[in-house]
């Protein structure tokens, strides 16, 4: 096992804990005005809905551009999003949408990521 | 890595720009450019772990992750308190133990495996993310801020990059939600509130400390 990474893995630790522990250790934000409150309320909706839709519709080529991309990936989020919203059975739903991947790309119906 | 940034995301892009020969302050700064969006994670549980004592919070920052917060504030939302135990089982045991097991994993037995991508484990991450997200959303304003953070996110991502498309459909998106009117909000099950503890809690344990924290009659079994 390399430990030649772990000096770049520190400067990446010393670069995202910033990030993660400002709002949490930063005292007074509970004094923040009530819009301020509803808007932390609606940012886990949005970056979660903005992760899952990055991650299926683009894809970043050698060339390092970002391209628009279509594929059985959507099919098997939207069913995942289905079973989750219907059953409230995240696991469920993640098992389905492995299998519909797994089965498109075994039948060749669709491509493997790049 | 997987102890020390406990970033997936920035970790495989990590590996890819490295072995791409990037220097490694580009890798720095795209890291930094691609965990931005915990900021806003940390901000959106500050309310709820305000009571903690310092260390403990500073510990629990390294934490966060995307499947942390959703996990940790989708169960403060549902109870209508803060629940740092639930926190810890999420972040720590359901996240942390699991990464580096299996980051561990990888690197012993991963060049075993011919082609991973062929089981489709790489949609898990994006139906993970989708399927947290739903269980956040109890009302039009959250579907809005769920709807719009992903065109603004998609848009962005292909016309700069994904990381930077995140962060915008992360902030444009409760901006728009918050456009909602609170009367056409449609909240089925308002945050806190025992329609919120009965939909989501285990039977005989969220909804009872629910009922009483709103000095309501528990409901029998937690069944609506």
């Amino acid at each position: 096992m390399s430990v030649e990474l772990i000096p770049l893995a520190v400067l990446m630790f010393a670069v995202t804990y910033p990030s993660r522990a400002l709002g949490i250790l930063t005292p007074g934000l509970e004094r923040l005005p009530k819009i301020a409150f509803d808007y932390l309320q609606l940012v886990g909706p949005a970056v979660l809905a903005a992760l899952a839709a990055t991650s299926v519709m683009v894809v970043v080529g050698d060339d390092e551009q970002p391209s628009f991309h279509i594929g059985i990936e959507w099919v098997a989020v939207l069913v995942c999003l289905a079973i989750v919203a219907r059953r409230r059975n995240l696991f469920l739903g993640l098992v389905a949408a492995v299998a519909i991947v797994a089965i498109a790309r075994a039948a060749g119906l669709a491509a493997m990521p790049a | 890595m997987s102890l020390i940034v406990f970033a997936g995301a920035a970790q495989f892009a990590a590996v890819g720009y490295v072995a791409s020969g990037l220097p490694w302050p580009g890798v720095v700064l795209l890291t930094a450019l691609l965990n931005a969006r915990h900021l806003l994670y940390s901000a959106a549980l500050a309310p709820w772990l305000r009571e903690i004592p310092f260390w403990r919070r500073a510990v629990e920052a390294h934490l966060l992750t995307d499947e942390a917060f959703a996990l940790g504030i989708s169960h403060f939302r549902r109870i209508g308190r803060t629940d740092e135990r639930g926190y810890w089982l999420g972040a720590f045991v359901c996240t942390f133990i699991p990464w580096n097991l299996a980051s561990l994993g990888g690197v012993v037995i991963g060049a075993q495996i011919p082609d991973p991508a062929r089981f489709g484990i790489d949609v898990i991450f994006p139906a993970a993310m989708i399927g947290l997200a739903v269980g956040l959303i109890t009302g039009r304003r959250e579907l809005v801020a769920a709807i719009v953070g992903a065109g603004v996110a998609v848009v962005v991502a292909l016309a700069t990059s994904p990381a930077i498309g995140i962060i915008s459909g992360g902030v444009v998106g409760p901006i728009v939600g918050l456009l909602v009117p609170a009367r056409l909000a449609a909240e089925t099950a308002p945050l806190g509130s025992i329609e919120s503890a009965d939909r989501f809690a285990m039977p005989d344990t969220h909804v009872t400390a629910a009922a009483e924290d709103a000095d309501l009659p528990p409901v029998a079994g937690g069944q609506s």
